[in-house]
């Protein structure tokens, strides 16, 4: 497998705060990675550098093979770049079926070919994908009244209309009702098996990452500890240490 | 896609209501002419306030200069350029819709990357900036400002022709915006309302797309401006063609008042607003300003969803 995505030896610092150092890693076409690591290891600000959020300070980012690390996050995203927020963020006083409408691919066209009703096929869609993450009947309520687990969904049936070739998806199961957990991760293997979505995600939720991804990079102090496959990973003494405060 | 319209089903009948009032009432009305005429400027000031302040969520209180400079844009082209009445009144809201245009481009690219209450306090600024500019230019007129060219039809004509000109130019921004709106244009908008970083983040060209908004209010701005001028025959930098702190002020009262963001908010803003003004400022004497504040105060407490928003909220309730 090639790899998609590879971030080369990224250090992010916020004043004093070194929120990334010298972080590589490597997201290959098709795959489910996973990241995980303790709070303020750096795994947010590490998906801000590579979807444009803001300048790293050193290293590089390459998508499909092309540095992105001087991109705005617009052009990234019309790359075909994608990412959730870990408190979300959904167009509130919007309904749910616009929120998906607006979220089109074609809505990335040039401003005049905006001046369109959307078409009766986008609309479909948006609701099909509506449908796909359970928010069907909420379809024409707005997206602010929503319960944060709702608009988590939706977050992500958002970024799935925009059919992004890689998805960041940052803890898409905080909020969610736990016995919804295990469909949320049946439909994110669909994302990727069925529309082809190749995933990097951040998840606290062990149990959840261990069963969804295929490789794991663990971060602690804005560094990369360890990576791997689950069983790896998770049998690793530092990882184990990292997350008792022990490292 | 049914966008949050109150009362839905009778759109059309108020539209209707409206198209006879606007045909109708000067004839039946002679004598309100003016005051009519009046009243769809202040809908055309709201309708185009509202596309930025309420679908897109900037806050401009510098939209007075696209009025302003469609006011001397006519009057520096009926002036100098050497034309019949009508010719030159054409050529002049010609020449003021391409500059407010022209204008809206340039600051909206300078300024259009200011969020929030910056955004707002900068367009004060440039309303406040022209209107100096103006007063201290000799090319026009300065402090003394500009006399437009008398109206050459009978006595009672030329209330009439205003009168249907603006009536004219309020329904074709309505219909457009309206349509603007239910495109996917104007969810675009809206998405830049309610979190631009995450319309960026989606690969939405919010830059070019706030730019197109503004210079769409511009236009018709600008042309209102020509025809007010020849209305009103004359221009006062300050008073008329750069008046932030009545006109300026009044857009974003207006539009708060019937609810932004909404249909008919702006045209129902719009009308009560001049309704009250008409019925009560004569008789107000002096104090028209403190009742003006007054007025903001109230409906800023009172109403901050506007008359539609306030409906539609009640509406939801009675249906939930
Ligand atoms: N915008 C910012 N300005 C200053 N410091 C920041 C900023 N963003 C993050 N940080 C700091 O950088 C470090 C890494 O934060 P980050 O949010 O990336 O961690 P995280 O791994 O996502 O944590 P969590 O699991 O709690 O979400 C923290 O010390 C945080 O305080
Ligand atoms: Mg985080």
């Amino acid at each position: 497998m090639s790899a998609l995505l590879e971030v080369k030896n990224v250090t992010k610092r916020f004043g004093g705060v070194v929120a990334n150092r010298d972080v590589s890693l490597t997201v290959r076409q098709g795959e489910i990675a996973g990241l995980i690591g303790p709070n303020g290891s750096g795994k947010t600000t590490l998906f801000g550098s590579i979807t444009g959020a803001h300048a790293v300070d050193e290293g590089d980012i390459f998508f499909e093979g092309g540095s992105i690390a001087h991109l705005r996050p617009a052009p990234i995203a019309r790359l075909g770049l994608l990412r959730t927020w870990q408190q979300t963020r959904i167009y509130g006083e919007m309904t749910c079926a616009e929120n998906m409408a607006i979220s089109a691919r074609e809505a990335h066209g040039h401003v005049f070919s905006l001046l369109r009703p959307v078409p009766a096929a986008t609309r479909r869609k948006g609701d099909d994908l509506l449908a796909f993450v359970g928010l069907h009947e909420k379809k024409d309520d707005k997206a602010g009244s929503l319960s944060f687990g709702q608009q988590k969904l939706l977050e992500f049936a958002m970024a799935l209309m925009n059919e992004p070739k890689l998805l960041l998806l940052d803890e898409p199961t905080a909020g969610i009702n736990p016995t919804l957990i295990n469909g949320l991760i049946d439909r994110l293997r669909r994302a990727n098996t069925e529309l082809g979505v190749t995933l990097l995600v951040i998840e606290h939720n062990m149990r959840v990452i261990m069963n969804l991804a295929h490789r794991i990079t663990c971060l602690a102090h804005g560094e990369v500890l360890a990576e791997g496959t689950p069983n790896e990973v998770r049998d690793d003494r530092r990882v184990l240490d990292a997350y008792l405060g022990v490292a | 896609m049914s966008r949050a319209t109150f009362p839905r089903l009778s759109d059309w009948h108020i539209a209707a209501v409206l198209a006879l009032f606007g045909l109708a009432g000067p004839f039946l009305l002679p004598t309100l002419a003016t005051q009519i005429a009046f009243l769809w400027l202040m809908v055309v000031f709201a309708l185009t306030w509202d596309m930025l302040g309420g679908r897109m969520g900037y806050n401009s209180f510098g939209n007075i200069v696209f009025f302003g400079i469609g006011c001397y844009a006519a009057a520096v082209i009926q002036r100098d350029a050497g034309l019949p009445y009508f010719e030159g009144l054409a050529l002049g809201l010609v020449a003021g819709a391409v500059l407010s245009v022209l204008a809206a481009i340039v600051f909206g690219a300078a300024m259009l990357g200011i969020r929030g209450h910056y955004f707002a306090i900068g367009t004060l600024g440039l309303g406040i900036a022209a209107g100096e500019i103006a007063a201290g230019w000799d090319y026009v007129g300065a402090g003394s400002g500009m006399a437009l060219p008398l109206y050459p039809g009978e006595l009672g004509e030329r209330e009439l022709f205003f009168c249907y000109s603006l009536f004219a130019l309020a329904a074709c921004c309505f219909l457009l915006f309206r349509w603007i709106y239910s495109t996917r244009f104007g969810l675009a908008l809206n998405a830049i309302r309610d979190d631009q970083d995450k319309a960026d983040a989606m690969g939405l060209r919010t830059t070019p797309i706030k730019i197109v908004a503004w210079s769409l209010s511009a236009f018709f701005l600008g042309i209102s401006g020509g025809l007010a001028a020849n209305m009103i025959g004359f221009i006062d930098p300050r008073d008329v063609a750069f008046a932030g702190a009545t006109y300026g002020v009044w857009m974003v009262l207006m539009t708060i008042l019937g609810g932004k963001g909404t249909l008919w908010g702006p045209v129902l803003g719009a009308f009560i607003f001049h309704v009250t003004q008409e019925l009560f400022w004569t008789w107000l004497l002096g104090w028209q300003r403190v009742a003006l504040g007054l007025l903001i105060v109230l409906i800023v407490v009172f109403f901050p969803q506007g008359i539609m928003g306030w409906l539609a909220e009640r509406r939801a309730r009675t249906a939930s």
